[in-house]
């Protein structure tokens, strides 16, 4: 309970034009905590998690993060290269369509390996060998290694895609919409593959969805968005069991029962 | 020691936004303490807020006044928490070393086995696996659990099997306060007993233990004080 949070987040505003995209956003994340974005379409989920990622560079506001050295860094104050840098090893990126995250027409196991080329790693044998490790991590099997994602069904491209970003061992991945175009059974099994793998890793993680089951089973601690503000923020099972806003009180109970 | 669980004058309502804002009074000044070792129960009728009472203690339920302080054992030794207005982090670790809840119904998630479920809480703690899974077996099988449903998920399991793996992994840990939301509700009379010597043992343990018993042999068993939660009712207070 000592240790300082990985990435601090302090009045972060992203405006398009005069229309608001998200607005005055703070908060801190610590490391192994899982954080989820929650609201509607168009509620400014997705823009908050590209201003935090430094794909979309906010209005206003700072995003800062711990690095491995243990000193704080503001994103929007760092070269490309280093921000690349940081983007290639120590973060993940897990885009709602696996085709945004992969490269499609190279192999399952140089999807991986690319990723630990990028940080160094030349010894083919052993790349091969550690591509084969994650495969089987995400439950791919090893003899699929050499086809094309091209090749594979969309629940085993989300896999793909998630393995490939952990593979280097990051420590804050981001999620948008995760498990979005997957059916039900495809979900609940990526669902628990990826909430094992937070808990063994010790990963952090903000996860965007409109799913509050998702959110349920995977996060801590719970945002709910509503026309780019945030207007609920707290601890996951207290959002979701006690929600004190109106718009949040209206998403709990729109929750179909099965 | 300080007392494992102090609660002071707390008080819940609840808004809701979508009828009218109409607003519903659950608790008024709930004010009570559990000391180390001892069983407290909640009395009274059903909707009278005893559920409403483990869940704000748990940080379930936000609480709209009053203090809920927990002697809560850190890293670097002991500290007191007030779960009423603790952040999201401090709350997830309380739960994680001092606080335990046994709730009524048991969540599921999918395809994690029974026996892991049982163990998580002490893998959330760094107990190596084997370790973790070994007292879960020990815990399952003192809970008549029948040894070909360890390694399959819960979600299928009846009601008191549920029951029994949620009591499990609520008494697995050496938390120091526990919470009990009816836990002996849908079992029979053999595993009634065996989860009255379960907190009877917790009781020798130190641990301070507060719960819902409906079932009247099992509340006379294992109760050290019981405490009328209708006193707490704001809706008597209107009636008088």
């Amino acid at each position: 309970m000592t240790d300082a949070p990985l990435l601090k987040v302090s009045g972060v505003s992203k405006f398009y034009g005069s229309r608001i995209g998200c607005q005055d956003v703070s908060f801190d994340l610590w490391p192994g905590e899982v954080l989820a974005i929650v609201g509607e379409s168009g509620s400014g989920k997705t823009t908050l998690l590209n201003c935090l990622s430094t794909r979309l560079l906010p209005t206003a506001g700072s995003v800062e993060y711990r690095m491995r050295d243990g000193q704080f860094r503001d994103l929007y104050h760092m070269s490309e290269a280093e921000r690349r840098l940081l983007m290639r090893t120590d973060w993940g990126f897990v885009h709602q369509n696996p085709a945004d995250g992969l490269r499609m027409t190279v192999s399952a196991g140089a999807n991986v390996g690319e990723r630990l080329m990028a940080v160094g790693d030349r010894h083919y044998g052993k790349i091969r060998e550690t591509a084969s490790d994650w495969l089987t991590r995400v439950e791919i099997g090893t003899d699929r290694i050499d086809d094309q994602p091209r090749a594979f069904s969309g629940g085993m491209r989300q896999r793909l895609q998630i393995a490939r970003n952990l593979v280097t061992g990051p420590r804050l991945v981001f999620m948008d919409e995760p498990t979005g175009g997957l059916d039900v059974s495809v979900q609940a099994r990526l669902l628990d593959l990826v909430r094992g793998l937070v808990n063994d890793l010790g990963l952090a993680a903000i996860v965007v969805t409109h799913d509050l089951a998702v959110a349920r089973l995977l996060s801590h601690r719970m945002m709910v968005m509503k026309g780019g503000y945030v207007i609920e923020h707290g601890l996951t099972d207290r959002v979701l069991d006690d929600p004190r806003e109106p718009y949040t009180q209206l998403l709990v109970s729109s929750i179909l029962q099965v | 020691m300080a007392t494992p669980l102090v609660v002071s004058e707390v008080s819940k309502s609840f808004t809701m936004h979508l009828r009218d804002g109409i607003r519903l009074p659950v608790v008024n000044d709930v004010n009570f303490s559990v000391a180390a070792g001892e069983c407290v129960v909640l009395g009274g009728p059903s909707g009278i807020g005893k559920s409403s009472i483990l869940k704000m203690l748990y940080g379930n339920y936000a609480v709209d006044a009053g203090q809920i302080l927990i002697n809560h054992r850190d890293t670097d030794g002991d500290k007191l928490v007030d779960i009423a207005h603790a952040d999201p982090r401090t709350i997830l670790d309380v739960r994680r070393r001092t606080l335990g809840y046994v709730s009524q119904f048991l969540r599921t998630v999918p395809r994690v086995s029974a026996l892991d479920v049982v163990a998580e809480p002490l893998v959330a703690r760094s107990v190596p696996a084997t370790e973790a899974r070994e007292k879960a077996a020990d815990l399952l099988g003192g809970l008549n659990l029948p040894k070909e449903l360890w390694s399959l998920p819960p979600a299928t399991f009846s009601g008191g099997e549920q029951q029994r793996v949620n009591i499990a992994r609520g008494f697995i840990t050496d938390h120091r306060v526990l919470l009990l939301d009816e836990p002996t509700a849908s079992l029979d009379a053999t595993n009634r007993r065996v989860v009255v010597s379960m907190i009877a043992r917790k009781k020798a343990e130190g641990v301070a233990m507060l719960g819902i018993f409906h079932d009247e042999e099992v509340r006379e068993a294992v109760a050290d004080r019981i405490i009328d939660v209708s006193a707490f009712s704001p809706r008597k207070a209107v009636a008088a």
